[in-house]
């Protein structure tokens, strides 16, 4: 047969069309209509994670969902946490962004407000997705002005991880969830003055702000972050910090250039450190640990207010709001908050799941270690993550800043007064 | 002559370089004046900038961290001319007629330069270490106490040169090396006859015919200087609390365009190490002419 000119002219332009309907910059903010066959659904997309350890954990998940959706293919896109944001924000500027993608708290105002993200109400309105079935601190995290911008994924929490080999050999009693910050305080002392000739020191905590420094403050009734100003220079923040200066400065706890030297979470994994404040995404990297039979988990010991608190953070997945695939992507989304794959990713131990009441097999993943500590810091005392619009501008400033006050280089009110100030400052240019 | 050979080639010329070109222009010029423009501007995260004039170099001039920035770079690419001269010294040497394995040598000077300046810091980060490095371990043997190399302010910006200075050696002496190639060997053969020694045909000879090659390798070396940047990140890391003391200009850049999201001022930095490296590039043409000696 011969192709005339107005049959190859018509094909072009149907070709044409088809092609814009699927390409161009789709918007996939609407409201969702998935057919009811998942055979219907086709193309191909994106998923973009940072964490290597878990990237097998997301195949078992992709694998899942196609079974369901046999004609969509996920490839997973991986990049290094420290530099998965740079390229996000680069793919963000150039309407390149992944189809669905791993978004943290510090980060999802900064992208929500830019309308880079879908919001999630459509997919509540479809039943696709219930915000009812992840903590509440969570939602709060992954929302900007009343709109949700993430499903939870996973949580992570704070608690007291402590070598039981070491405070035996210090003679310290095993911490209990009665300890306060005196009671750290004294037992981290006698293990650095009786074991510090072997290197071995009391406490690996340093200016960590996720699992050291927001915790203290907020156990001892302080804010980071109180609606427009900084919660840095009240007296319970100040006190807070004065407690791991203090801690600092009599040997009981490893100085900030120590720290830089050799981490202290590596000291703790060495069996160089006794206790530390740590989340639980550093079980897997105890796990596989020298110290691997001698690690437990306790409560958060008690600030002077005589109450704990722990941040709670964890990862969300967003989706692009101008992906090229909408049918596919909304469908992949509402799989990952499903309580299906909130098990799949417990039974993996990859990470603790968001989905309530799907923990336990990440409980179970460590037995001996009392994991339960985590779950119960969620439900009883958790605090969401302090995030602003450009979170990064501030926690720049904490970096920077509060070692001086660790090491006792300089007064630690006068570090958080000037913290204060400069973080007051960052957040009046959001505006 | 040559005027003519142009219009006898017509647009040939043009075409060949044409490719080239655009690239220069795309990827070059391109960017250079979209950064200029943004240095004036207020740019966020995703696109959107607001022209604000002269604010962000009154903020350049005022802001006490690009001075020390300045201070640093200039430090560290001082240490780094050290460089030169050492390579001037083991070239001279490597070329010497009769020298057996010299390939071997070569290669392993050269080495540093090809492996990757990430995978180099994990190595140095472990040899600088305070509690297990090699390098105070061995200090220690002859009684002496090492500081703390990438925690100690000063301490931390030379562990971060001596590591540029390492990797620079092997690009240096390949450069040189060329250099040595060109000096004619007739002159060393008069000079013997003339009865000058080995140090007296190195001094008289071999550097003053090399200031052609040393030149080109102190502007090369300057330029790389004002560019540190992964060295240093990967060395001490971006939370090391000695960083705000040790940060490099195109650190301070990088804080600024991905820390702080303030890329309007990130590229009025940038424009200002393009306008130093500008500065210092053209004094170094200007006293070329006092110490270079171009062979004719």
């Amino acid at each position: 047969m011969r192709f005339s000119r107005v049959v190859v002219a018509v094909a072009a332009s149907a070709l044409l069309l088809s092609g814009c309907s699927a390409g161009g910059s789709g918007d996939a903010t609407g409201a969702i209509d998935l057919p009811s066959d998942p055979a219907e659904v086709t193309g191909d997309i994106t998923y973009a994670i940072w964490d290597i350890n878990q990237q097998p954990a997301m195949e078992e998940l992709i694998a899942d969902f196609t079974e369901t959706y046999p004609n969509v293919t996920v490839s997973v896109e991986l990049t290094a946490y420290e530099q998965y944001f740079t390229k996000l924000q680069t793919q963000g500027s150039s309407g390149t962004l992944p189809d669905v993608f791993w978004m943290n708290g510090p980060n999802l105002q900064l992208f929500a407000s830019n309308n880079l993200l879908a919001p999630l109400d459509p997919f509540v309105d479809a039943d696709l997705i219930d915000p009812a079935n992840y903590p509440e601190a969570m939602n709060d995290i992954y929302s900007l002005d009343g709109v949700q911008y993430g499903v939870p994924k996973d949580f992570d929490t704070i608690a007291l991880l402590y070598n039981k080999a070491i405070l035996e050999r210090a003679g310290v009693e095993l911490p209990t969830s009665e300890w306060t910050w005196d009671d750290y305080h004294a037992a981290a002392k006698t293990v650095s003055d009786k074991l510090g000739a072997e290197g071995i020191v009391g406490s690996a905590d340093s200016t960590r702000n996720q699992e050291n420094v927001y915790p203290a403050i907020m156990s001892n009734g302080g804010t980071i972050i109180d609606g427009d100003t900084s919660g840095y220079d009240s007296p319970e923040a100040i006190e807070a910090v004065q407690f791991w200066a203090d801690m600092v400065a009599d040997g009981s706890s490893i100085t900030p250039a120590e720290n830089a030297e050799t981490n202290g979470f590596v000291r703790f994994q060495n069996g160089q450190a006794a206790m530390m404040w740590g989340g639980n995404w550093r079980i897997s990297g105890l796990l596989d640990s020298a110290v691997k039979d001698d690690v437990s988990v306790a409560e958060l010991p008690l600030a002077p207010t005589g109450e704990r608190k722990t941040v709670i953070h964890g990862v969300g997945n967003s989706m692009n709001a101008k992906t090229k695939n909408p049918q596919a992507a909304q469908a992949f989304l509402s799989y990952l908050g499903s309580e299906e794959a909130a098990l799949l990713q417990a039974a993996s131990g990859a990470a603790n799941p968001a989905f309530t009441d799907t923990q336990q097999d990440f409980v179970d993943s460590a037995p001996g270690y009392n994991l339960q500590v985590f779950e119960d810091a969620a439900t009883e005392y958790s605090v969401a993550y302090p995030v602003s619009k450009n979170t990064s501008a501030w926690n720049k400033l904490e970096i920077d800043l509060l070692a001086a006050a660790f090491s006792g280089e300089r007064p630690v009110a006068d570090v958080l007064e000037e913290l204060a100030e400069k973080m007051n400052e960052a957040l009046a240019k959001e505006k | 002559m040559k005027r003519q050979s142009l219009t006898r080639d017509g647009w040939w010329p043009v075409l060949f370089v044409a490719p080239l070109f655009a690239g220069v222009v795309v990827f070059y010029l391109w960017p250079l004046t979209q950064s200029l423009y943004y240095s004036f501007t207020e740019w966020g995260v995703f696109g959107s900038s607001t022209w604000t004039g002269l604010d962000n170099y009154v903020r350049l001039v005022g802001d006490a961290a690009v001075y020390r920035a300045i201070i640093n770079t200039l430090v560290y690419t001082g240490i780094l001319l050290v460089g030169i001269p050492i390579a001037v010294a083991f070239a001279a040497l490597l070329n010497r007629p009769g020298l057996r394995y010299a390939m071997v040598y070569r290669t392993c000077f050269f080495l540093p330069y090809i492996a990757m300046p990430t995978a180099i810091s994990m190595v140095w980060r472990i040899i600088y270490n305070n509690d297990f490095g090699v390098i105070n371990a061995a200090l220690g043997v002859v009684g002496i106490e090492g500081p703390a190399w990438i925690s100690t302010e000063w301490f931390s910006l030379v562990a971060v040169a001596i590591m540029g200075l390492w990797m620079s050696i092997g690009f240096n002496m390949i450069i040189l090396s060329a250099g040595l190639k060109g000096i004619p060997p007739e002159l060393y053969e008069a000079t013997a006859i003339d009865g000058a020694n080995h140090w007296r045909q190195f001094r008289s000879i071999t550097v003053p015919l090399l200031t052609p090659s040393i030149f080109f390798l102190s502007v090369m070396t300057f330029i790389a200087g004002f560019q540190l940047f992964d060295l240093l990140y990967a060395l001490l890391g971006p939370a090391n609390p000695v960083m705000p003391k040790t940060q490099s200009l195109v650190f301070l850049y990088y804080d600024a365009a991905f820390s702080s999201n303030e890329k309007g001022y990130a590229s009025a930095i940038g424009i200002l190490i393009l306008l130093i490296i500008g500065l210092f590039t053209l004094v170094q043409f200007r006293l070329q002419r006092r110490w270079v000696h171009y062979v004719d």
